[in-house]
């Protein structure tokens, strides 16, 4: 049984089509790298599966559960957390309050995100708007985790981060793969992290899925006839 | 303790303090007007979650204060006439009984917003300003045709109620009831805006999309603090009843709603002691400037003005800086 499963998904932004055939699996504890060029639909099938878009026509199943018709809050509720593009904490709370407001009873607590992440530890009395860039993406990713997902999904995580910062985000990345069940899907432009993280890729060309395989059959043939890298 | 800690302790101590010694300088003026400031930031604390932590601009809220201030005042009368309020199905009487005054009241607030709040929260901006608005215009036209319970004319009532072991005319005991249930409210809001439920109210004022997307229902969010705000705010309006033994549709008057969100504006919208602080002063220019002059609206005016354009964080803003605030 997947954790997530897309079939035949098409989205609009009004009255402009942005995906039209997006189908794909996740299964419990995989991870899942979705890539493409700019503006092929990787954020906008992100959005429609955390329902921040309406499912135009096909089919959304988590855990086998139909969410076309769900809101965005009982999507999160079914297990799917989110580290948006742009970090988007709420920036007038503190680190620790960014954390308790989206606490949902689980493993994930205070304490294993500090775990994870130690710098949030040290800024905890922080507010969000006055923390690096780096900090407010492990911020962002630490009160996905509070959640206690099943799921969670990552869109464009190291975009703009310093070198260091983005090693440290990809090694949390890689703790989580190693040291839980949970189920990423992974929106990134490194292809070398992604390839070294994920289990397997789909590839996204004008809105639609049009290649998908274990991460051992990217071939470069694949990567620069879709991805022209 | 952090500054607004410290302070918040002073300007408490000082509300407490002054009635004190005007009850020893046999000032009962002054204690009448500290228990009218203690009641006005009572409203103020209930608007301030809304206003405050949500984000929501509510011009509604003497609705409330209205239907706290007419439970006391329709109960009180039936007491003091002996006419039962309702004898079929069951036997209502009324009540001299401040207890069970406070909990009708609390439950007559709390209904009401809850219908309002479900109704106006599922707009936003200035179309849930103006549903508050009509909610509370069309309480105070209701009141006014209301002849049974003084109409227009308002209605007197001749007794003040009881409280078990207090002498409730004694303007410092009274002002004791009132207090009390100042710092009630004042510390349970305070406990309430930092528990998970205040931190994703506040989240929520910050982006309704992103707590949708840590599995928080915005609507049911907000509407629990609007009827936990309305509450808070009907219990004002019932101490507010009972200290003037008088009620009068102005209470559910648009007027009255603006005055409350003086109160926390003035203050410091989201600070803590924001809505007690700005209570304090309205009532000190209305005593002040009141009597030097009929339109010392003006001065509150101006200062207000002053206010919004340099002291961002109200008073206390002014006084304190931004430190700590959720703004």
């Amino acid at each position: 049984m997947s954790l997530l499963s897309l079939k035949q998904v098409a989205s609009w932004y009004g009255s402009t089509q942005a995906l039209f055939d997006v189908s794909f699996s996740l299964e419990e504890g995989e991870v899942l790298a979705l890539m493409g060029r700019n503006g092929m639909g990787k954020s906008t099938t992100i959005k429609t599966i955390c329902k921040m878009l309406p499912v135009g026509s096909g089919e959304i199943y988590i855990a086998s559960k139909n969410i076309n018709t769900l809101p965005s809050f009982k999507v999160a509720r079914l297990g799917v957390g989110l580290v948006p593009e742009g970090r988007r904490c709420f920036p007038n709370l503190t680190v620790e309050e960014n954390l308790i407001a989206a606490a949902r009873p689980g493993s994930w607590d205070l304490l294993s995100v500090s775990t994870l992440f130690p710098r949030l530890h040290e800024r905890r009395s922080q507010m969000a708007n006055t923390l690096s860039g780096g900090e407010q993406q492990m911020l962002a990713i630490g009160r996905a985790l509070m959640t206690n997902p099943r799921l969670l999904i990552l869109d464009e995580a190291t975009e703009g981060l310093a070198p260091l910062v983005r090693q440290e985000i990809w090694s949390a990345l890689h703790s989580l793969k190693n040291n839980s069940n949970l189920s990423l899907l992974v929106v990134d432009k490194s292809l070398s992290e992604l390839k070294q993280v994920a289990d397997k890729v789909v590839i996204l060309e004008r809105g639609s899925s049009v290649w998908s395989g274990t991460t051992a059959a990217l071939s470069d043939a694949v990567v620069q006839q879709y991805l022209g890298i | 303790m952090s500054r607004e800690s410290i302070f918040d302790c002073v300007l408490i101590l000082c509300l407490a303090a002054v009635p004190i010694w005007a009850h020893f300088a046999e000032e009962p003026f002054i204690i009448t007007l500290a228990t009218r400031a203690a009641i006005f930031a009572i409203a103020g604390i209930g608007l301030n979650l809304v206003l405050g932590q949500g984000g929501l601009v509510s011009l509604g809220h003497a609705t409330f204060f209205g239907l706290g201030g007419y439970a006391m005042g329709i109960l009180a009368s039936h007491a003091q006439t002996y006419m039962p309020l309702s004898e079929w199905p069951i036997l209502i009487e009324g009540t001299k009984s401040m207890p069970v005054i406070w909990v009708v009241a609390l439950l007559a607030s709390g209904i009401a917003a809850l219908l309002i709040g479900a109704l106006s929260l599922r707009t936003s901006g200035v179309y849930f300003i103006m549903i508050t608005l009509a909610f509370g215009q069309m309480f105070y036209y209701f009141a006014v045709s209301w002849s049974a319970y003084g109409g227009d004319d308002g209605l007197s009532i001749y007794l003040r109620n009881d409280f078990p072991g207090l002498n409730t005319l004694d303007p410092i005991q009274f002002f004791l009831i009132v207090f009390v249930w100042l710092l009630v409210v004042w510390i349970f809001t305070a406990t309430l805006i930092r528990s998970p439920f205040g931190l994703a109210l506040n989240a929520s004022r910050q982006s309704t999309e992103r707590v949708e997307t840590v599995g928080i229902n915005p609507y049911h969010l907000r509407l629990t603090a609007f009827v936990i705000s309305g509450m808070i705010t009907g219990l004002a309006g019932a101490l507010f009843a009972d200290l003037n033994r008088f009620i009068s549709p102005s209470m559910f008057s648009w007027q009255t709603s603006g005055e409350i969100m003086v109160f926390v504006i003035l203050g410091g919208v989201a600070r803590r002691s924001g809505p007690i602080l700005g209570a304090v002063v309205f009532i000190a220019l209305e005593h002040f400037l009141g009597g030097l002059s009929d339109y010392w609206h003006i001065y509150l005016g101006a200062l207000l003005l002053l206010v919004v354009l340099f002291a961002r964080g109200g008073l206390i803003g002014m006084l304190l800086g931004r430190e700590r605030v959720h703004e």
